[in-house]
């Protein structure tokens, strides 16, 4: 098949980016969309040019290091996959795809499709960690735990901290990721002696990281790829207020 | 400095207070639909009543503040997001979120807009400027209310006005409770279905003011 790809190429943080066009042909229908994208560097260094940078690792859907902006919509039209889950078959022959960067003020843009996302880790390192000294993995029933906590807790946890919510959201807002982070700790016992310092502390962090303010807007959910419930963010709030009211 | 979610927390509160103010002020003004020479003695009655109470009063200045902060808060919030948030070339991400939730600061502006007209028209006149009275000796009220009604384009305005603060309301109303944190799945269903219900009974119970009046005495 055919696409004709418009991709965004910045040479650095400071410089001025701008939209390139490249036609590929004769391309496999069931190429992931990474693979499209390889196939595209291999042509420009062939023919001596700069390679499209990316980033991507695992290429399986569960690092969450491959992430773009695909027509205007985090990860592409697919719902629930991330970048490197997403083949051409989404598209149709002769296709115009946009390739922009993940754009928000915290993830300022390093190369071409590459954005600098620490501002997640430093939101983690703020407070996403339990401070106890576990020594030797427990075993599995000495802290009963009920199974649907378990699981509520497994679905926060599920975030892979890709940046999707980010770039989808109208106001780049990081509620979602951070709300995540929060409440798989906030769920368990183990996570529960920490939980005023760490959601003041993260809440914080990602004011000081410059992301917007949630609207409630519930895109961040729908382009989520690991469907991340935006209910988190209310339990954020909740645990937020909760800190707010108890704090010594 | 107030955090991002502190700062919505002053929205949702305001925000709430204006809503819960709302229901208060359309019950109060049902009085509209009563038989003419009732209405006029009724209406004039009940707003007597509260330009008088010290109560109402105290009430109303909490009013004027909680709109004054909103709009002052949604300022803030907007242009804080305004840095945060950059362009793409190709925007598709409308398709994941509802138009009203993405445009409440334009909703909001035009609902401003609105109460500035609506308190020119109403809140003005009865306290400073002057207006005949009925056979009780209250301010006739109703009767402006009538004369205002029926322009068409008054009417026209007041509907349009109400469609805004509809949608502004639908959402308004879930993402105040969102705010607040309130996460359980059983509770959030019904609430976005009761803020639902709240918003469009009340603009429909406003809307059909003027098209009322303008109709039975138009």
């Amino acid at each position: 098949m055919k696409l004709n790809l418009k991709v965004w190429r910045q040479k650095d943080r400071e410089s001025q980016g701008k939209l390139v066009d490249y036609v590929l042909e004769d391309l496999n229908p069931h190429m992931s969309f990474l693979e499209m994208l390889d196939t595209l560097n291999e042509r420009l260094i062939l023919a001596g040019d700069e390679p499209v940078e990316f980033d991507h690792d695992c290429r399986e859907g569960i690092c969450g290091q491959c992430g773009m902006m695909i027509n205007g919509i985090a990860h592409g039209p697919l719902q629930n996959t991330t970048t490197c889950q997403l083949h051409l078959r989404s598209f149709t022959n002769n296709e115009t795809i946009f390739i922009e960067p993940f754009r928000s003020q915290a993830f300022p843009i390093k190369r071409d499709l590459r954005v600098d996302r620490s501002a997640f880790d430093r939101i983690i390192s703020s407070g996403g960690f339990v401070s106890t000294n576990t020594g030797q993995a427990p075993d599995a029933h000495a802290l009963p735990i009920s199974h649907q906590v378990t699981e509520a807790a497994f679905d926060s946890a599920a975030c892979i901290g890709c940046g999707a919510c980010v770039a989808t959201c109208k106001n780049s807002s990081a509620a979602l990721f951070t709300s995540a982070k929060i409440n798989h700790l906030v769920l368990l016992p183990q996570g529960k002696e920490e939980r005023q310092e760490r959601v003041i502390r993260m809440v914080e962090q990602m004011d000081a990281e410059e992301f917007g303010h949630c609207s409630n807007t519930e895109a961040c959910e729908v382009e989520c790829p690991q469907g991340i419930s935006v209910l988190n963010i209310a339990r954020m709030n909740y645990e937020y207020n909760r800190a707010l009211t108890r704090r010594k | 400095m107030l955090t991002t979610l502190s700062r919505k927390m002053l929205l949702c509160l305001t925000g709430l207070f204006l809503g819960f103010f709302l229901i208060i002020h359309l019950l109060g003004n049902l009085q509209l639909f009563l038989p003419v020479e009732e209405a006029r003695l009724q209406f004039n009655w009940y707003s007597h009543f509260l330009s008088g109470n010290a109560l109402i009063k105290m009430v109303s200045y909490v009013l004027y503040l909680s709109i004054i902060v909103h709009v002052i808060d949604a300022l803030i919030i907007t242009s804080k997001n305004r840095k945060a948030a950059k362009p793409y070339q190709k925007d598709h991400r409308g398709r994941a979120s509802k138009w009203y939730s993405r445009n409440m600061g334009v909703l909001g502006t035009l609902i401003l807009i609105f109460l500035v007209i609506h308190f020119q028209n109403f809140w003005y006149v009865y306290k400073f400027g002057t207006l005949p009275v009925d056979s009780n000796g209250n301010k006739d009220l109703y009767q402006l209310v009538v004369t205002t009604f029926q322009e068409w384009w008054y009417v026209v305005i007041y509907v349009l006005s109400m469609v805004a603060l509809c949608y502004h309301l639908i959402h308004g109303v879930h993402s105040a409770l969102r705010t607040l944190g309130v996460f359980h799945p059983k509770y959030v269903r019904w609430i976005k279905v009761v803020g639902a219900v709240y918003a469009i009974m009340v603009c429909a119970g406003f809307a059909m003011m003027p098209i009322y009046i303008f109709i039975t005495t138009g």
